[in-house]
């Protein structure tokens, strides 16, 4: 009972203590209050290697807003919390943010677990998300904005860029992916979308692996075998995170190379390929929204500050090779446009900000204004395709010409014609 | 459907090369102009193509240079010159005069381009005078009439095998030529051609030539013919499948040497101490960034003997984790002696504050750890069967390592100690073995160990802080399963579970392999609780 | 071996001296009455603002806490009284999870994302009906019986083969390991039918009442609250009867245990069967306040926690896990927040501190300084 008290007193005054200046760069005459916002990335565990660099991109957004004058006058702060890769955890924390800190925004989760964990904390209690990560669709959620790319702006792209003859003309495909749910559910989707394109199941290999798999040999000869029946075979590889780095190096060591059997891969940027020699992999292929080697001025900026800011804070990995990847666009998208939509609605009550983020704009790293849809909470976004680079890097090899309007809603599967366009309350 | 003007081009191409050669390259090298050198290099990739076969077809040298130099990614473009870079010096694709290029940009190419100008080269390559590229050359015209049978690629391939041609070629690409002409024979009206046919084909054991010459059975009715192709088909089917048997055999030992050496400092540890040592995976971990560590450095300050830089790794890594583990020995282990589950829970913690340690100094994500170019790429043994070079190398390593552990603990006096103090610990301190010191060197020895393995592991997978969480796990089922006291069951232990795991997986499925090694284990230890080959008698 | 006959039953089962002294009775009463009243009108009834108000966020953490006592309790009993020590038993509590959770699953009904009978998951792998495996969750009852025989039946087989094989020690140890391993691998296929690494989440309601609610909310608090305290009763009866001896008699000394005519299988048995079901009512409890179960929670290192918290509570005494197990989840919560960058290193540190200086855990610190302060020679 004593314990129970202390530890709630204990609680208590770091919850109140949790607020973390991490953010102050400017001094501001007006003592108003600080606009808090959630950082809700796993900063240990496994999805650490993804997701720390995406809590620095945040407080570099927030250095940069507080030193334009901040948000109405106020100055931001972010309020970090670890969830530790543990999706009971992340639920709540994000209870804790808004309950506790009363954040007015939270930026983070990856995996679509933790997102899914959130959600109903975020419905319950009228939170605000912001989701910066490509993944499988199929919800539609007001509390959430999406600025990550839904599988018609990734996955769907590519693949017909491996079907035309730039691509290589594929006839065959190897779908290999981690077993969850965005892998599951994009196959879903391009094995509809290959039907209509006349590439029938008997051409189309399904193979899924365990998180953390690290032994592709196996894998890697039955794809040689599927490829070696004289019809041109593509690899689309939704392998998440941790085991793309295995599976290059033993694609490159045993030898398949991007010309004979080209591998499109949707979560492989620029930071997964930091663990893997690039040289036998030049010519294998990425779907994005951005790449690092875009050249605009945008880009160049916003690399600009992110170097800055990784020197400058000593940011390990990135202080001797700043890496700018697709996810850490997004949340800078994210947080600007959430800055830009309390300014024109002049609150920061989450459902004056919901209708101010209609029709947002903003000129991206990516080279393009990109705009929040005015009624399905996704971006409009391009996609992009890039080849890897001996250095790591990507060679963007196909553009769209214009964004490209988000379908959470796949149209490749069955029963989402009947959806509503915008989202819906359901609790 | 590849570009389509791709077989037509190698028809056309073949002959031109022939004619070439009849002229004796007398013409004088025609010079290359800026306008299709542009057109090389930059543009849509449509009519980059039609202007690659325009050069190629052409008797230029300097357009055969270009081609060359683009498929070699040594392209650059600068205003409107096209450039060719060549250790730092520049010269114009055109004219060959030689150019300041400080400010020119790469080329771009993507697989359209790449495949297309491999297939110019292999046409062009097929007389060079370096074998290898003959070799390459030839294979590769042999791979395009295997997908699509060209009956005027075939006459020029015919024209190009008999003399003078023929004895320009050497005799691998001879050999690919000839298997070249043999797919289109099999189609042919003549009988002795088809028989001739599936006698060459049986030697090229490639799923694609055995589906072809399963089709042709289903036509033939020529019963000579038919006997040839039965034969030529099982003959194939045998080498196919010896190759499946050999590629098995090679996975399963190879994870079974991984298994191996994280496993054999933890057997060591836990046959001595008795003590299952939880922070066993981070040792692995703290040897592979030792290995970054050495990496790093190589690449600032010794570039030029970057490639040896895994050798000065080793004894780097075995000394860092030993190190450690002498220190976690010294500083919790050994005030927990008696305490085997204590001991458990303090070494998680150990762990955990390692793997903070290694998080916070070094970063959250992947550090890149570039193989060697010795251990890059794979030798391939049989047709479709390619072993990477970096897991031959780790199995003989695992083999070494364990000859090395044997010969320590079989032969030196150390090792005699080690012994001695696992069979019977009071009667060896009671002979004079100061059983503190044997049990803090052979801990860090273990531990040393484990750094080796972080050495192999480097090389194949992650460098993360928690890639010790991956391999601990198969360490202690390696070790449960072999039993301590002998060096053999853990041999035994290793290899046994990776070649069933790898059989298994080749028809479940990586994750029900992994479930049904693990169910295995558990019911193996019900049958022989003490593992596979634990110490005999009154002191196990 | 000797043959338990029914006598033989009674005799093991009645306790030495009553339950509990006048102060363990007190301090079991006011715990029950903080649970059951004090902390449903601080959060209900106080208004918010004031100091003495326990905010939601609050008593979902403390409920989350109590279900993991539970599972800290089981350990301490099979581990603390018995010697054997799984790194296992978060197998268990995630089957108990599992079972609630397909009961809750059931109870969404049309109001899922893709408004059909069948959970979301199923729906978009292409399913269309139930596995069987499925049939019967949505009975509740069903589902309170299936939370304890599930857990219960996987550690009787398990149990069974171990004990009877004599394997113990640290082998037990690693191999408790692997079948959490081996489970949790299952768990992660999508086709196994239990929503793979999603699993299950977006909850709407437990017997027909919104589960998102304040009241649910504290009386998930209250239930778990009193599910514990009555397990700590049934721990304590069990330890003060014939069987709690003859199970410290088997931790201290196997052989002898045998060599007097008992056959510890039994013993052990039943034990760790009564610890894998109270586990699994603790998943049970935990599911609902949680709001998601899914395969990460049968993650060896999850089994492995389980263990710390009743290492560093005093895992022999009675309520040390308990208190452990608080500690260590209290310290986490503060923790992840205040120093989200360091707190592994406080974890850890805190793992080999209470392991090389307090082999009694905090209890047992607490019962030396009670007793020099009383001036008792422990």
């Amino acid at each position: 009972m004593q314990r129970r008290t202390t530890l709630k007193a204990i609680s208590a005054a770091a919850a109140a203590s949790s607020v973390s200046a991490l953010g102050a760069s400017a001094a501001f005459a007006n003592t108003a209050e600080p606009i808090r916002i959630g950082v809700l990335h796993s900063l240990s565990g496994t999805m650490a290697i993804s997701e720390t660099v995406l809590k620095d991109t945040v407080l570099m957004a927030v250095d940069e807003i507080n030193g334009r004058g901040g948000v109405l006058g106020r100055r931001l702060e972010a309020v970090v919390v670890d969830p530790a890769s543990n999706w009971p955890l992340f639920a709540e924390r994000a209870r804790q943010l808004l309950t506790q800190d009363r954040v007015a925004a939270v930026f983070g989760c990856w995996t679509s677990v933790s997102r899914k964990a959130v959600l109903p904390v975020f419905e319950e209690l009228n939170g605000l998300l912001y989701y910066p990560v490509q993944y499988e669709g199929e919800e539609m959620s007001p509390n959430v904005f999406y600025t990550g790319a839904a599988p018609n702006q990734q996955a769907i792209p590519a693949v017909e860029y491996l079907l035309s003859p730039d691509g290589g003309s594929a006839r065959r495909f190897v779908l290999l992916g981690t077993d969850y749910v965005y892998p599951r559910t994009t196959n879903r989707i391009l094995r509809a979308f290959l039907r209509t394109r006349g590439v029938n199941d008997a051409n189309i290999m399904e193979e899924y692996t365990p998180f953390g798999h690290s032994d592709y040999q196996t894998i890697i000869a039955r794809i040689r075998q599927f490829a070696g029946q004289g019809v041109k075979t593509a690899v689309v590889s939704t392998i998440n995170g941790d085991s793309n780095v295995p599976f290059y190096r033993e694609l490159g060591n045993q030898g398949l190379r991007a010309t004979d059997v080209p591998v499109v891969a949707f979560s492989v940027g620029e930071e997964e390929l930091r663990g893997v020699d690039t040289r036998p992999l030049v010519g294998h292929l990425a779907a994005w929204n951005y790449f690092m080697s875009l050249q605009n001025p945008a880009n160049t900026e916003f690399i600009r500050k992110w170097t800055a800011f990784a020197r400058a804070r000593n940011i390990a990995g990135h202080r001797e090779r700043p890496l700018t990847n697709d996810p850490m666009e997004a949340t800078y998208i994210g947080i600007n446009m959430w800055r830009q939509a309390v300014e024109q609605a002049r609150s920061i009550e989450v459902d004056r900000v919901r209708v101010a983020m209609r029709g947002q704009t903003f000129q991206a790293p990516s080279g393009f204004q990109v705009r929040m849809d005015d009624r399905n909470h996704h971006l409009h976004k391009p996609v992009f395709i890039g080849e890897v680079r001996a250095d790591g890097q990507f060679n963007v090899v196909w553009r769209t010409r214009t964004t490209v309007r988000a379908q959470p809603w796949s149209p490749f599967i069955p029963g989402n014609d009947r959806r509503p366009e915008t989202p819906q309350r359901t609790r | 459907m590849p570009a389509p003007s791709t077989p037509f081009a190698f028809r056309k191409h073949l002959g031109w090369c022939l004619l070439l050669l009849g002229a004796l390259w007398s013409a004088a090298a025609h010079a290359l102009s800026p306008e299709d050198a542009w057109a090389l290099a930059e543009g849509d990739n449509a009519t980059r193509i039609e202007a690659l076969n325009r050069l190629a077809l052409s008797d230029s040298q300097r357009a055969h240079e270009l081609i060359r130099a683009l498929a070699r990614e040594a392209v650059q473009v600068q205003g409107q010159q096209v450039l060719i870079v060549d250790n730092g010096r520049w010269i114009d694709a055109a004219t060959g005069a030689a150019v300041d290029g400080t400010g020119a940009v790469a080329v771009m190419l993507n697989n359209r381009m790449r495949n297309a100008l491999e297939q110019t080269l292999a046409v062009l390559d097929l007389f060079d005078p370096d074998p290898a590229r003959q070799q390459a050359a030839a294979q590769r015209l042999r791979e395009s009439q295997l997908t699509r049978p060209d009956p005027a690629l075939a006459a020029q391939i015919e024209r190009a095998l008999l003399p003078p041609y023929g004895q320009r070629l050497v005799a691998p690409a001879r050999l690919a030529l000839e298997q070249a002409q043999a797919v289109v024979w099999l189609g042919s009206a003549d009988a002795t051609q088809r028989l001739a046919a599936a006698q060459v084909l049986a030697e090229l054991a490639q799923p694609l030539v055995r589906n072809r010459l399963a089709e042709q059975l289903e036509l033939e009715a020529d019963p000579a013919v038919q006997q040839a192709l039965r034969d030529a088909v099982a003959s194939i089917d045998r080498t196919l499948a010896l190759a499946e048997v050999v590629r098995q055999v090679f996975t399963g030992l190879s994870l079974g040497s991984i298994l191996l050496l994280v496993a054999l400092g933890l057997a060591i540890t836990y046959g001595l101490l008795g003590v299952i040592n939880m922070a066993h995976g981070e040792l692995i971990m703290i040897g592979a960034y030792a290995t970054f560590m050495v990496h790093v450095l190589f690449q600032q300050f010794l570039p030029g003997w970057f490639d040896w830089y895994l050798l000065a790794a080793l004894p780097v890594a075995f000394l860092a984790a030993a190190l450690v583990g002498a220190l976690m020995e010294r500083g919790v282990i050994r005030w927990l002696y008696g305490r085997p589950l204590e001991t458990l829970l303090a070494t998680w913690g150990i762990s955990l504050i390692l793997i903070q340690l290694v998080r916070s100094t070094f970063g959250a994500q992947n550090v890149a750890v570039v193989s060697p170019q010795w251990m890059s790429g794979g030798v391939e043994v049989m047709s479709g069967l390619t072993l990477p070079w970096n897991r031959i190398f780790i199995i003989a390593f695992a083999a070494a390592v364990v000859i090395g552990v044997a010969l320590f603990i079989g032969r030196t006096r150390m090792g005699l100690f080690v012994r001695g103090v696992t069979q019977n610990r009071p009667m060896a301190a009671c002979m004079g073995v100061n059983t503190a010191r044997v049990d803090t060197l052979a801990f860090a020895f273990g531990s040393g160990i484990a750094g080796l393995a972080g050495v192999a592991v480097s090389q194949i997978g992650n460098v993360a802080p928690d890639l010790g969480q991956q391999y601990i796990i198969d360490s202690f089922m390696v070790v449960v399963l072999g039993g301590v006291g002998q060096l053999a069951g853990t041999v035994y232990a290793a290899m046994g579970l990776g070649v069933v795991n790898k059989f298994i997986e080749g028809w479940a499925g990586a994750v029900l392999a992994k479930i049904a090694v693990l169910v295995l284990i558990i019911l193996i230890i019900q049958k022989r609780p003490q593992g596979l080959f634990a110490l005999k008698g009154r002191t196990a | 071996m000797t043959d338990i006959t029914r006598s033989d039953l009674y005799s093991l089962t009645v306790p030495s001296k009553p339950l509990f002294g006048r102060a363990g009775w007190s301090a079991f009463l006011s715990a029950a009455l903080v649970v059951c009243v004090v902390v449903p009108v601080l959060n209900l009834w106080v208004p918010e603002g004031h100091a003495l108000h326990l905010s939601d966020f609050m008593v979902g953490l403390l409920g989350k806490i109590l279900t993991y006592a539970i599972c800290a309790l089981a350990i301490g009993m099979i581990w603390g009284q018995a010697g054997i020590l799984s790194l296992g038993h978060g197998l268990f509590f995630a089957l108990g999870g599992y079972v609630m959770g397909m009961y809750l699953m059931r109870q969404i009904g049309a109001d899922g994302v893709y408004g059909s009978a069948l959970p979301d998951f199923m729906v978009f792998l292409g399913w269309t009906e139930f596995p069987w495996f499925w049939a019967l969750s949505h009975s509740f009852v069903a589902t309170l019986l299936l939370v304890v025989l599930v857990p219960g039946g996987l550690a009787f087989l398990f149990g069974y083969l171990a004990f009877r094989s004599r394997i113990t020690g640290v082998y037990f140890s690693i191999i408790t390991q692997a079948l959490t391993l081996a489970a949790m691998l299952l768990f992660f296929r999508n086709e196994t039918g239990f929503g793979g690494n999603n699993g299950f989440t977006d909850f709407r309601r437990i017997l027909g009442f919104p589960l998102a609610s304040e009241e649910m909310r504290v009386i998930l608090f209250a239930v778990s609250g009193i599910t514990l305290l009555s397990f700590v009763l049934l721990a304590r009866w069990l330890l003060l009867s014939k069987f709690g001896r003859v199970l410290h008699a088997i931790r201290d000394a196997e052989s002898r245990v045998m060599f007097c005519g008992y056959n510890p299988l039994h013993y052990k048995l039943s034990i760790w069967v009564i610890s894998a079901a109270m586990c699994g009512v603790a998943g049970a409890l935990y599911v609902p306040q949680v709001g998601i179960i899914n395969p990460s929670e049968m993650s060896p290192a999850n089994s492995i926690e389980m263990a710390i918290w009743a290492a560093v509570g005093g895992r022999t005494s009675l309520i040390g896990p308990i208190v452990g197990a608080f500690a260590v989840n209290g310290a986490k919560s503060v923790l992840t927040v205040s120093f989200p960058e360091f707190w592994l290193f406080f974890l850890g540190a805190l793992f080999i501190v209470v392991t090389l200086f307090m082999p009694n855990g905090l209890s047992g610190l607490v019962k030396q300084t009670w007793n020099r302060f009383r001036g008792v020679r422990a």
